[in-house]
């Protein structure tokens, strides 16, 4: 996507704060109707680059392009400020109502009273909070004031909508239910989004592209399933839970079958290294099956070994084996799966996974 | 940083605020008329029936500064006041030989009695001579209150004092108040001390006083009053044509007459003795 | 004890008889004080935003400087506007002191220090990120001037009651750079002083009971629009 066909993007982009680099990105664009997530560990510059974007900060160097056109006037800022809004992770509403502070954005625009009145309406339904209208905005949940900011950077209906992690601060359930609105509205409105958050699976629900950053600069940008199946490097494999990342070396390449060894056990993958290569093998634990028997016989993986549980940790819905198999693996398993299988400490099971479900990464990448 | 573009509103915000409220930022300088004066002399009422005569008569606006006898003529010395009208003869002299003053004349006088409290400690009712009357309070460590400011009332408190030859600074019964004559009466009253007062100031005070008028009538204890114009030739800047017109006012047979009168419906008696054109 | 009561006989017999010479000072202290607190706010809140809302060098000092003011005695203020204003000083050119000009001035000296020392920890309680929130909702800069004001109302309103507060009350400078010129530059304070002087207890209490209603009355309406309009 060039920067003609994006609606927004940034070219060459340096941002500094008291002499130290806080984002350095030569490109970015965002597609008109993108949903777009930005993920990355504290201090990676998310924030930062979603002000930039909304042309809330200024860079020291580097452009914003807006339809082609370069924002670079004080008042194409502003014109350009009233075409998208921001949600942040406090909600920030004003000391009076639910329905004036939704209207705020209108009325800055100086629209009249009864189109203010339908559109605040409107999407105070969107939003579920109808019935919280006249309710003061300091006697709100943190759901109902999320939602109320939500509604008042929908009622503007900017052509771009940013959010820094609207919904970290809040509890799961009230986060699911917003996450559902937000995305029905986000389909219906067909709205350019650009979110920025911690929680992954959020990014991967909602997300056309996943911008992986780390120390201001975007390492990886790609569809949710690439970026978590094909981290381009190590950093990205571990922060988008590639729980599995093991050093080895390449045997034997035969026509894209390749033979690699890892800590003297041999392996079985697809890829293009050559023998001597050295390789970084990423397996998702999602993809490691454990059986009881040996299942040489019922599956077609062609990598089964012999592995003791070491450890167990809960992960939500699911349970967490940290196994040894001469190389340290981990796979996740259903509760079901655990009590069926009787698996326990110390037990001797057999860890399998097929060799398309590991991704490599050239070492020094 | 950007609302420095607003600094021209600050400035418009201020201005508007002092128009607005029908305040103008400058007096016709030729129509005003600063007048240092003394408080006592404020006080006893009198300006404020010659001054709004003299006002609606030439168009002049005057503006009374009361303050001690020292600090009006130091107002003069530096050309901050047009006309003087104060009453300690010894000090105007030296301010007219030092060149700060013109015009120098009598307009009124009025006198000072020695007044204390009904029960008279150091027996001093009566005593025709006010030089005796002090040392008699000094013998007999009575409190005495004075001004101790620098005014009229004051310079001649301490002539009276060095007169009887007594060093009284630092003594414990000799306390000095630093305030106006109306003050220092009531702290006198509060301390049933004595005190040296210009009889307009007591009579006025009379009634909540409480003080009985012990000595008077020595000549020692006339207070005579002039007017000096303020020497224009060492401040270009004072309004010399309306001085002229105020002294030349006080000293007419208008102002005269006023001061004759004043004091005797509400008193009884006269509070001033209006002496223009006499021979000093 | 009888003083205070003849005092507030005094009072009620001025006020109801409309006394012309104590509406007149009435009148002058209000619009002397309110032109001070006026142009003190106009200058305080204007400039504690400013400093608010900007990071420069020198800006911890700045603020000391500004809290400081905010203890300033009004007599010295009065001394050196005085001093400014004679006629062979600096600003004599004016021809302002002994005026109420003059008194409006050194007033607003007096309150600017005060509203916008309260004004700065007002705007500087605002949630940080606020400023950025209500730009990216495509307010002018005006107008994210106006809506940061409304949001910290309370505080800013207080400041503005501690600078009307600060000067109507004041006397010193009042005293000082107006002279205290019957029916020019006298207002409820310095008369207060001035009959006090002479020994007239009970006009000096009448005054001081005027004073107090003037300034309750001031401060009630002032109460009323910083306390209006919170919804339930």
């Amino acid at each position: 996507m060039s920067t003609t066909d994006s609606i927004v993007s940034i070219e060459n982009l340096k941002v500094e704060l008291g002499g130290v680099s806080i984002l350095d990105i030569p490109s970015f664009c965002i597609a008109e109707k993108e949903f777009v997530s930005l993920i990355g560990p504290n201090g990676s510059g998310k924030s930062t680059l979603l002000l930039v974007l909304n042309s809330l900060l200024k860079p020291v160097a580097g452009r914003v392009v807006y339809r082609g056109e370069e924002i670079s006037s004080r008042e194409a800022a502003f014109r350009y400020r009233r075409m998208v809004s921001m949600v942040f992770q406090e909600p920030l509403l004003f000391d009076t109502t639910v329905y004036k502070n939704v209207a705020s954005g209108l009325k800055i625009r100086g629209i009249k009273r009864d189109e203010i009145r339908e559109r605040v309406m409107r999407y105070l339904k969107c939003f579920n909070i109808e019935h919280l209208a006249n309710r003061s905005a300091r006697k709100l949940s943190g759901g109902e004031s999320q939602r109320t900011s939500l509604a008042r950077a929908f009622a503007i209906e900017p052509e771009i909508i940013f959010l820094d992690e609207p919904f970290s601060a809040l509890d799961p359930p009230t986060r699911h239910a917003l996450t559902d609105d937000l995305e029905k509205i986000v389909r219906e409105t067909g709205i350019t989004t650009v979110m920025v958050t911690h929680d992954q699976s959020e990014a991967l629900r909602m997300s056309d592209r996943i911008a992986v950053m780390n120390n201001g600069q975007i390492v990886q940008s790609g569809t949710p399933s690439v970026v978590m199946n094909n981290p381009v490097n190590e950093f990205v494999a571990n922060f988008v839970g590639m729980e599995t990342v093991l050093v080895g070396s390449v045997l034997k390449n035969n026509d894209g079958s390749l033979l690699i060894s890892i800590s003297g056990r041999e392996v079985d993958a697809i890829g293009e290294m050559q023998p001597n290569d050295e390789v970084y093998c990423c397996i998702r634990p999602e993809n490691v099956t454990i059986e009881i028997r040996d299942p040489d016989d019922f599956t077609s993986a062609r990598n089964i070994f012999a592995a003791r549980i070491l450890d167990i940790d809960s992960m939500g819905p699911f349970l967490k084996l940290s196994l040894d198999c001469g190389f340290p693996l981990v796979s996740y398993v259903t509760r079901e799966a655990f009590a069926t299988l009787g698996l326990a400490e110390g037990k001797e099971v057999y860890a399998s996974f097929k060799a398309t479900s590991i991704h490599l990464i050239r070492k020094g990448v | 940083m950007k609302f420095f573009r607003n600094l021209p509103v600050f400035c418009a915000a201020v201005l508007l605020a002092l128009a607005a409220f029908g305040v103008s930022p400058a007096s016709a300088a030729t129509k005003s008329i600063i007048l240092a004066t003394t408080t006592s002399t404020q006080d006893s009422g009198l300006l404020d029936v010659l001054i709004p005569t003299f006002e609606k008569d030439t168009g002049y606006m005057v503006k009374t500064i009361s303050v001690g006898s020292g600090q009006a003529m130091k107002m003069g010395e530096k050309g901050e006041a047009d006309v003087l009208l104060v009453h300690s003869p010894d000090a105007e002299k030296k301010f007219v030989a030092e060149g700060f003053g013109i015009n120098r004349r009598l307009v009124m006088h009025n006198d000072f009695i020695i007044v204390g409290p009904a029960a008279d400690p150091a027996k001093i009712k009566a005593e025709k001579s006010s030089k005796e009357a002090l040392k008699k309070i000094a013998a007999a460590n009575a409190l005495f209150l004075s001004r101790g400011d620098n005014s009229g009332t004051n310079a001649l408190e301490k002539k009276l004092w060095k007169a009887t030859g007594l060093t009284v600074e630092g003594q414990k019964w000799y306390q000095q108040t630093g305030l106006g004559m109306g003050e220092t009466l009531n702290i006198a009253a509060e301390k049933k001390g004595y005190t040296i007062t210009d009889r307009g100031t007591y009579l006025a005070l009379k009634k909540t006083l409480g003080l009985d008028i012990l000595v008077e009538g020595d000549a020692s204890l006339l207070n005579i009053y002039h007017v000096i114009e303020v020497n224009p030739a060492k401040w270009p800047k004072v309004n010399s044509a309306g001085a002229k017109a105020f002294a030349d006012f006080v000293v007419s047979r208008k102002a005269q007459a006023i001061i004759k009168t004043f004091g005797i419906k509400k008193f009884g008696s006269p509070l001033f003795f209006p002496d223009a054109g006499k021979k000093e | 004890m009888d003083l205070i009561l003849e005092g507030l006989l005094k009072a009620f017999h001025l006020i109801v008889s409309l006394d012309a010479e104590v509406l007149g000072i009435t009148w002058l202290s209000l619009k002397v004080s309110g032109s001070a607190t006026l142009i003190s706010v106009v200058i305080g809140i204007s400039c504690g935003m400013l400093v608010a809302l900007n990071r420069f060098p020198g800006k911890k000092l700045l603020v000391s400087v500004v809290n400081t003011g905010m203890g300033l005695p009004p007599v010295v203020v009065g001394l050196f506007v005085t001093v400014f204003l004679w006629r062979n000083g600096p600003f004599g050119f004016l021809d302002i002191l002994y005026t109420p000009s003059a008194m409006i001035l050194a007033q607003a000296i007096i309150a600017t220090p005060i509203v916008m020392g309260i004004s700065i920890a007002a705007l500087q309680n605002l949630p940080a990120k606020l400023r950025f929130q209500i730009l990216s909702l495509g307010a002018t800069r005006l107008q994210m001037v106006g809506i940061l004001i409304r949001e910290a109302r309370l505080p800013l309103m207080a400041a503005v009651m501690a600078g009307f507060g600060g000067v109507i009350s004041e006397v010193g400078a009042s005293i000082m750079v107006g002279g205290n010129i019957m029916g020019y530059s006298r207002v409820l304070t310095t008369a207060t002083v001035m009959e006090t002087g002479r020994g007239n207890f009970d006009v000096a209490f009448a005054l001081s009971i005027i004073l107090l209603l003037l300034v309750f009355l001031v401060n009630y309406i002032f109460t009323l629009i910083q306390q209006r309009e919170r919804p339930r």
